[in-house]
């Protein structure tokens, strides 16, 4: 029995079908945010008040780049899946919500992509 | 849209705050607070991808003591968020709703983000002797 009103069917209001899928990558992410969170407190001690040519070349040892640049993305997919939740729970105002979610979404891009290119830039040499 | 007049829970001003309530809510706040963080990391990734002076204004203020505030808030933040993230994670494997047991696992949980962001000061300040 359908029981959502025309209006609301129209609307698109119910399961989108993708709870799931943003369930699993949340638990997925934060699993594998357990180990990397822990390397990355221990590379930060390690870290502390290093000049800039130690620090590149710390970051430019193959395994040290591959760690940061898998840390930066997984970590950045997690915020953007929890600030998403955030937002859909607190942020009412159907038009705000959605500039909200549009602009988190954009930013952590933003953000994502210039952690994993300066890594990169670091690790080449450049 | 229909007015809703029958009342919409909950009444968070109505209720005592409770372990609980408090530290689920402080996993959404270090949540959103680690998100905002990932500025900090980004700066501090693109500062060794600019140059040696951009480098060292990150490196001057993550260790001005306002930087090493934030850093030290920021800890707190990863410890708690990865521990009752963890705590998270049992609950999704159906361990651990016992009223007794998540109130035990919240005191953990505290306890060792605590615990942890402390030694995490002492070894950082061994190491960069302030």
């Amino acid at each position: 029995m359908e029981m959502r009103s025309s209006l609301g069917r129209v609307r698109g209001l119910g399961s989108a079908k993708e709870g799931v899928g943003h369930w699993w990558a949340q638990r997925f992410t934060a699993i594998a945010l357990v180990p990397l969170s822990i390397w990355f407190v221990f590379a930060a001690i390690s870290l502390i008040g290093v000049d800039y040519a130690t620090f590149r070349a710390w970051l430019a040892i193959f395994g040290n780049a591959l760690a940061m640049t898998v840390l930066v993305g997984t970590l950045f997919y997690h915020a953007y899946l929890g600030m998403q939740v955030v937002i859909e729970d607190y942020v009412h105002h159907e038009p705000a919500r959605v500039i909200a979610l549009l602009a988190s979404r954009f930013i952590i891009f933003v953000l994502a992509v210039s952690c994993i290119l300066a890594i990169a830039l670091v690790a080449m040499g450049r | 849209m229909p007015s809703i007049d029958r009342p919409l829970s909950p009444h968070l001003q109505v209720y005592r705050p409770q372990i609980t309530s408090v530290l689920s809510i402080l996993h959404r706040l270090t949540g959103v607070a680690l998100t905002f963080g990932t500025l900090l990391l980004t700066w501090w990734l693109v500062a060794a991808a600019y140059g040696a002076e951009e480098f060292g204004y990150a490196q001057a203020f993550l260790g001005s003591w306002f930087g090493q505030l934030i850093l030290w808030a920021f800890t707190f933040a990863v410890f708690y968020h990865l521990a009752n993230g963890i705590r998270h994670l049992l609950w999704d494997f159906g361990w651990g709703f016992e009223i007794e047991q998540v109130r035990l696992t919240g005191i953990i949980v505290v306890a060792f983000a605590a615990g942890a962001t402390l030694v995490t000061l002492i070894a950082a300040y061994a190491v960069g002797g302030a």
